[in-house]
C-alpha cells in the first residue's frame, strides 16, 4: 500500500473524528448539526447524531446477486455491516475504490432495533449547525434515485448542501 | 421513596409463566384418587406466587382471578375439598386462561378477562358446595343465558350508624385508652413492647405507664419472660384500626383492650372528668405515682388532660347510642385512600428474551477467564523479553500458545454452555398435548419421557418445539390406534409414546416411538405413484419408501384431520429440521410401531465449516451438509438441454451448481474439468457445488446477515475469519432454490436417466 | 448498618424486596427457599429476617421454627411476606415463632414503613 495515500486517509479520519467530537459537545437547542461530505463535486449531509464513526475503505466482501450499489460487507468489531455506495445509488458515475476512500458509518436506532451500515463517499467535507428555519424542504423532481433520500437543502457559506435521511438510507434495503 | 415496580416485571412474567408450565405438568400427573399432597402443594405454590406478585405489581385482572384459585386449592391441599378430573380440567383451563392474561399484559395489550371471569364464576360454585362439572354446566348456561357471571359474593356494606354519627355531633373522640398485658412469653417471638410503645406514640401524644405488679422476686425471674403490662393514654386523631394495627402481630398473645376517649366539644373548655372511677389511667397514674413509679414513654408535652372530657363506652351507651367503639370510630374515621392504580403500561417496548444461568457455569466461566489471564501475562512477559531471545524463550513461547489455544477453546465451550437448557423445557409441553388429543380422538395414551435434562441451545430448543409438536400429533392421530383396534391385535388398549434425548458427538438425539400400528409403506408409495412423485415403473427401497413420507405433496391428504392434517405437512418438518442444520429419520415396522430419530447440532452459534474459494472469495459450507468432495471428471458431466449440467455420480445422476455464476462472481463459465465438485444434500437431493478450491476445515461463529442488512437467498449468514475478513456460510438448500427452474429440469432429466 | 435477610422463592418479589430494602439503606441478604436461607443464616448473624410463607424444598414457617431453635435467632426479629388474609394461616407463621406479618400485596413504602418499625 502507498504509505503517503495511507497517511493522507489516516490524517483525514482523525481530523473528522476531532471534528465530529466537537461538533457533539456543543449542545443547542432546536439547531441540529450535519456531517457533511463531498460526491462528484457536489455537498451532502447527514445528521451527526446518525454518524457512528468514519473508516477508510478496506476488506470489503461482496454478497452474492446483491444491487450494484452494495459493496458487500464488512467486519465491525465483530458485527456484519453493509456497505452501500451512495455513488452508486444516486447514479454519480463511476465509482473507484481505493485506500482513499471513505466509508461514513451511520447508525439508526428504531423502535426495536439498531441498524449500521457503512455509506461510501467520495470525501468527508465538513460539520455544521443548522436551525430547522435554515432548512429547505426538497426539490419536487420526481427523477434519479437519490430524490428519496434526501430530507432538504440548505446553503451554508454560498454553497448549497443536499441534506440527507439516514433512515430511510438504512432502510432501503429492507424496502426493497 | 418512590421505586419503580415496572423494572421488576420481566422477572414476574417470566417466573409466571414457569409457574404456569409446573402447575400444568403436576395437574396432569396427579392421581385423583389418591392426589400427592406435594404435587398439590406445587399446583398451590405456583397460584400463590403468581397471585402474590401479581397484586404486587398491580396486575388486578390476574389477582383476582388468582385468588378465588388459590382458595380453591388451599382447601384442596387441607383435605377440604375433593377433586375429580373435571376439577383437573378446570384447573388445566385456567392455567391457559392465565397465560392468556399474562400474556396481553406483556405485551402491554389490555386482557380479556371473560373466560377468567367465566371460570372464577365456576370455582365459586364449586367453593359454594357445588361439583366441578355442575358447577362448570351452570356457568356455561349462565353465559347462554347471559345471565352476569360475577364470582364475588357481594357483601354489603356495613351502613353507618346514624346514632354515632349523631353522637360525633357533640361529643368529639379525640383518642384511646388502651391496656396491654403481655401475656408472658411474647418476647420469644422477637416482639418487644419498646416497639410497640414507640409506634404508639408516632400517632399522637401518649402517656403510658408500666404496670411492675407480676414481676416476681429477682431468684424466680426468667430472664425473657415479660411481666409488665401497660396503660396507655393516646391522643390521637388516628382511626382504631391504626392502633390495632400496631399491635396486630400479637393480638393472640396479650390482653388488650382499646377505649376511645371523648371529649364534649360544646363544653370543651369545662374541666371535666366524666365517670373517673371508671377511667383506669386516672387511677392508676394516681397509683403510680404514689408508689413512685415513673412513667414509661412519655412522648412529646403532656396532653393538658384538663380540656378532655374521657369517656368509657359505658358513657356512649348511656347517651343511647347503640354503636361499638369501633363502629363509631369507623364512622368517624376519614376515608381510607384507596390502593394506588395499576401503573399505566408505559410506551410498547421491545422485549428482551433472558436465560437462566446456573451459577456454577458463570464460576467456570470466571475460572477460565482467570487461566486466560494467567496465560495472557506469560505471553506478554515473553514478548517484553527485548532482543536476546533465546531457543528457550520461543519454547516457551510455543507452550504458551498451546496454553492460550486450549484457554480459548474451553472458554468457547463455557460460554457455548450458558445457552444451554435442558430439552425438558420443550418436552414439559408435551404431556398436555398427549392428553388433550388423546381424549379428543378417544384413544388411550400414555408419554414416557426419558433423558429431560439433556441439554441444547436455547435457540434450538425454540426452533425444535414445533416440529416436534407436530410428529406427537402425527403419532397420536395416525401411529396409535383406536382402543379396540389395538386390543384386537392384542396390544394393551393403552398406547405409548416414549420421548426420549441423548447427546451423541456433537449432537443431540431426540428420539420419538410409538408402539402404533407402524407406516404403511406401500401406501406411501401407492400415494406418490398417484400424485406423480414417484414414476410409474420407478422401483424403491423401503428406506426410499419411507423417505416419502417427508415429501412435499404427500402430506397425507385423504385423511386430513383436526389435528395433524392441516397446513403443515412432513415435508415442513424435515425442511424446519434442517434448517436447524440436522436430520430426521423414521423406522417403521407394521403392527408394532415407529421410530422418529430426530438428529441436531447442539448449538447454532457455531458450526464446523469446509472453507473454499471461488472467484478469489471465501466461503464457507456447514461441513454436515457436505456427504463428499471429489475432482470434476469431464467425462462424467452430461450436459442436459437447457444448459444446465448433470454429473454421474456412481450411477447417480445430480445437478451441478456453479457458486461463481449463481453469485454472480465471474463473467465467464469456468471450466468444468479438473475443478472441484462438492457435493451437498439437501433435502434428500444431492447436488454438486463447483468451487476452485478446498480450503480447511474450521470452526466459524455464525453471525447474522439480516441484522443489519437482510436476508440473502443462498446464504445462510456470515462469519468472520482469522484475519479479520467476512465469509458468506453457503446454504445448500438455498442455493437450489437460487438455480430454481434450472436445476428442476436437470432433476427431472436425471430421474428420467434413471428410469 | 441493619442487616436483613431476604427469602422469597419468586425471584420477581425477591428482587423487589432486596431493591427496596438496598434503596432505603438496609445490608440485604437474599435466599431463594428456607433451606438456603437457613444455611446463610446459621453463617452470619441478621438484625431481622423477612420470609415468605409457601417455598419449595423448605417454607417459610419451617424456617421460623428452625432459626428460633438457633441460640443468635432466639429474638431476631422474623417477619412473614404472606397473601394470607385469614387469621388462621397468618397465625401458622406466628406459632412457629415469627414476630409478626407483612400482607402481600404490599408496596415498597409499605414494606419499609413495617421493616422501621420493628428495626427501630
Amino acid at each position: 500500500m502507498d504509505v503517503a495515500k495511507q497517511d493522507t486517509a489516516q490524517n483525514m479520519i482523525q481530523q473528522t473524528a476531532a471534528m465530529v467530537d466537537q461538533a457533539s459537545d456543543e449542545d443547542f437547542e432546536d439547531q441540529q448539526q450535519y456531517l457533511t461530505f463531498l460526491m462528484q463535486g457536489e455537498e451532502y449531509g447527514v445528521d451527526i447524531l446518525n454518524v457512528q464513526e468514519i473508516r477508510g475503505w478496506g476488506n470489503v466482501a461482496p454478497i452474492p446477486n446483491a444491487p450494484k450499489h452494495v459493496s458487500g460487507v464488512i467486519n465491525l468489531r465483530g458485527a456484519i455491516v453493509p456497505v452501500i455506495d451512495l455513488r452508486l445509488l444516486f447514479e454519480l458515475g463511476d465509482a473507484n475504490c481505493d485506500e482513499n476512500t471513505v466509508v461514513i458509518v451511520l447508525k439508526v436506532a428504531t423502535e426495536n432495533v439498531n441498524r449500521i451500515m457503512g455509506i461510501v463517499v467520495d470525501a468527508v467535507s465538513d460539520v455544521f449547525s443548522l436551525t430547522l428555519a435554515d432548512k429547505r424542504p426538497p426539490p419536487n423532481v420526481n427523477q434519479g434515485m437519490s430524490h428519496t433520500y434526501i430530507d432538504g437543502l440548505t446553503e451554508v457559506k454560498g454553497k448549497m448542501v443536499i441534506l440527507l435521511d439516514s433512515e430511510r438510507l438504512l432502510h432501503l434495503e429492507k424496502n426493497d | 421513596m418512590s421505586i419503580d415496580l415496572s423494572q421488576f416485571h420481566a422477572v414476574f412474567f417470566e417466573e409466571s409463566f414457569e409457574g404456569l408450565e409446573l402447575m400444568e405438568t403436576s395437574l396432569l400427573e396427579l392421581d385423583v384418587d389418591a392426589p400427592d399432597s406435594e404435587q398439590i402443594n406445587t399446583i398451590f405454590r405456583a397460584a400463590h406466587s403468581i397471585k402474590g406478585g401479581s397484586g404486587t405489581f398491580g396486575f388486578v385482572q390476574v389477582a383476582e382471578f388468582t385468588h378465588i384459585l388459590e382458595t380453591l386449592l388451599d382447601k384442596i391441599r387441607d383435605g377440604d375439598q375433593s377433586i375429580d378430573p373435571d376439577g383437573i380440567e378446570l384447573f388445566l383451563q385456567s392455567v391457559d386462561c392465565l397465560r392468556g392474561l399474562l400474556e396481553a399484559l406483556q405485551t402491554e395489550t389490555e386482557p380479556d378477562t371473560t373466560r377468567a371471569q367465566q371460570l372464577a364464576g365456576v370455582f365459586q360454585a364449586v367453593l359454594d358446595g357445588g361439583t366441578y362439572a355442575d358447577s362448570a354446566n351452570v356457568v356455561k348456561t349462565n353465559a347462554i343465558t347471559g345471565a352476569p357471571l360475577h364470582a364475588a359474593s357481594p357483601s354489603p356494606a356495613p351502613a353507618s350508624s346514624d346514632d354515632s354519627v349523631a353522637n360525633a355531633g357533640t361529643r368529639k373522640q379525640i383518642g384511646f385508652s388502651i391496656v396491654f398485658e403481655p401475656e408472658e412469653d411474647m418476647l420469644k417471638g422477637g416482639n418487644d413492647p419498646v416497639r410497640m410503645l414507640r409506634e404508639l406514640a408516632t400517632l399522637g401524644d401518649l402517656i403510658s405507664h408500666a404496670n411492675t405488679d407480676q414481676v416476681p422476686d429477682f431468684d424466680q425471674l426468667v430472664i425473657d419472660h415479660c411481666y409488665l403490662s401497660w396503660d396507655i393514654e393516646l391522643v390521637t386523631n388516628c382511626d382504631i384500626d391504626d392502633i390495632e394495627e400496631v399491635f396486630e402481630w400479637v393480638e393472640d398473645e396479650c390482653e388488650l383492650s382499646i377505649t376511645p376517649i371523648y371529649a364534649d366539644i360544646s363544653s370543651a373548655a369545662e374541666l371535666h372528668y366524666s365517670n373517673s372511677q371508671n377511667h383506669a389511667i386516672d387511677k392508676k397514674m394516681q397509683q403510680a405515682t404514689a408508689e413512685g413509679q415513673r412513667l414509661v414513654m412519655p412522648s412529646g408535652p403532656l396532653p393538658s388532660l384538663d380540656n378532655l372530657q374521657l369517656a368509657s363506652p359505658g358513657d356512649v351507651t348511656n347517651n343511647g347510642s347503640d354503636a361499638t367503639p369501633a363502629e363509631a370510630s369507623a364512622a368517624l374515621a376519614p376515608p381510607k385512600p384507596t390502593a394506588p392504580a395499576a401503573a399505566k403500561p408505559k410506551a410498547a417496548k421491545v422485549e428482551a428474551s433472558s436465560i437462566r444461568v446456573g451459577i456454577d457455569k458463570v464460576d467456570s466461566l470466571i475460572n477460565l477467564v482467570g487461566e486466560l489471564v494467567i496465560t495472557q501475562s506469560m505471553l506478554g512477559q515473553m514478548g517484553s523479553a527485548g532482543d536476546s531471545i533465546t531457543d528457550e524463550h520461543i519454547g516457551n513461547l510455543r507452550e504458551g500458545l498451546v496454553q492460550l489455544e486450549q484457554n480459548t477453546r474451553e472458554l468457547q465451550d463455557s460460554v457455548m454452555r450458558i445457552r444451554m437448557l435442558p430439552i425438558s423445557f420443550t418436552f414439559n409441553r408435551f404431556p398436555r398435548i398427549v392428553r388433550d388429543i388423546s381424549i379428543q380422538l378417544g384413544k388411550q395414551v400414555q408419554l414416557e419421557l426419558s433423558g429431560e435434562n439433556t441439554e441444547l441451545d436455547k435457540t434450538v430448543m425454540e426452533k425444535i418445539s414445533d416440529p416436534m409438536v407436530h410428529l406427537i400429533r402425527n403419532a397420536l392421530d395416525h401411529g396409535i390406534e383406536m382402543p379396540e383396534q389395538r386390543k384386537a391385535a392384542g396390544k394393551p388398549e393403552m398406547g405409548t409414546i416414549v420421548l426420549n434425548a441423548f447427546h451423541q458427538g456433537g449432537n443431540i438425539v431426540i428420539e420419538m416411538t410409538d408402539d402404533g400400528g407402524g407406516i404403511d409403506t406401500e401406501r406411501l408409495l401407492t400415494k406418490a405413484r398417484n400424485n406423480g412423485l414417484v414414476g410409474e415403473n420407478e422401483k424403491l427401497t423401503q428406506e426410499q419408501k419411507l423417505d416419502l413420507l417427508f415429501s412435499p405433496g404427500l402430506s397425507t391428504v385423504e385423511e386430513v384431520s383436526d389435528l395433524s392434517g392441516r397446513g403443515v405437512g412432513m415435508d415442513v418438518v424435515r425442511r424446519n429440521i434442517q434448517e436447524l442444520s440436522g436430520s430426521v429419520e423414521v423406522s417403521t415396522e407394521m403392527g408394532v410401531g415407529s421410530t422418529f430419530r430426530i438428529r441436531l447440532p447442539l448449538t447454532l452459534a457455531i458450526l464446523d465449516g469446509q472453507l473454499v474459494t471461488v472467484a478469489d472469495q471465501t466461503y464457507i459450507f456447514p461441513l454436515v451438509s457436505i456427504s463428499e468432495s471429489l475432482q470434476i471428471d469431464s467425462a462424467k458431466v452430461n450436459n442436459v438441454a437447457g444448459g444446465s449440467d448433470v454429473y454421474n455420480l456412481r450411477d447417480e445422476y445430480i445437478p451441478i451448481l456453479c457458486l461463481d455464476q449463481l453469485f454472480g462472481l465471474r463473467q465467464e463459465a469456468k471450466v468444468l474439468q479438473d475443478s472441484l465438485l462438492v457435493v451437498v444434500e439437501s433435502e434428500g437431493q444431492k447436488v454438486g457445488v463447483v468451487v476452485d478450491e478446498l480450503l480447511a476445515q474450521q470452526q466459524v461463529v455464525i453471525k447474522s446477515l439480516e441484522e443489519n442488512y437482510t436476508r440473502v437467498q443462498g446464504v445462510s449468514g456470515a462469519t468472520i475469519l482469522g484475519d479479520g475478513t467476512v465469509a458468506m456460510i453457503v446454504d445448500a438448500l438455498g442455493l437450489s432454490g437460487l438455480a430454481g427452474s434450472e436445476i428442476a429440469a436437470a432433476q427431472k432429466i436425471a430421474a428420467e436417466a434413471v428410469a | 448498618m441493619t442487616k436483613i435477610l431476604a427469602v422469597d422463592d419468586s425471584a420477581s418479589m425477591r428482587q423487589m424486596v432486596v431493591f427496596t430494602l438496598q434503596s432505603a439503606g438496609y445490608d440485604v441478604v437474599e435466599a431463594s427457599d428456607g433451606q438456603k436461607a437457613l444455611d446463610i443464616a446459621k453463617g452470619t448473624s441478621f438484625d431481622l429476617v423477612l420470609s415468605d410463607v409457601n417455598m419449595p424444598v423448605m417454607d417459610g414457617i419451617e424456617l421460623v421454627k428452625e432459626l428460633r431453635q438457633i441460640e443468635a435467632y432466639k429474638y431476631t426479629p422474623i417477619l412473614m411476606l404472606t397473601t394470607e388474609t385469614a387469621g388462621d394461616k397468618k397465625m401458622a407463621g406466628k406459632n412457629a415463632g415469627a414476630t409478626g406479618w407483612v400482607v402481600k400485596p404490599f408496596n415498597p413504602d409499605k414494606l419499609l414503613a413495617t421493616i422501621k418499625k420493628v428495626t427501630g
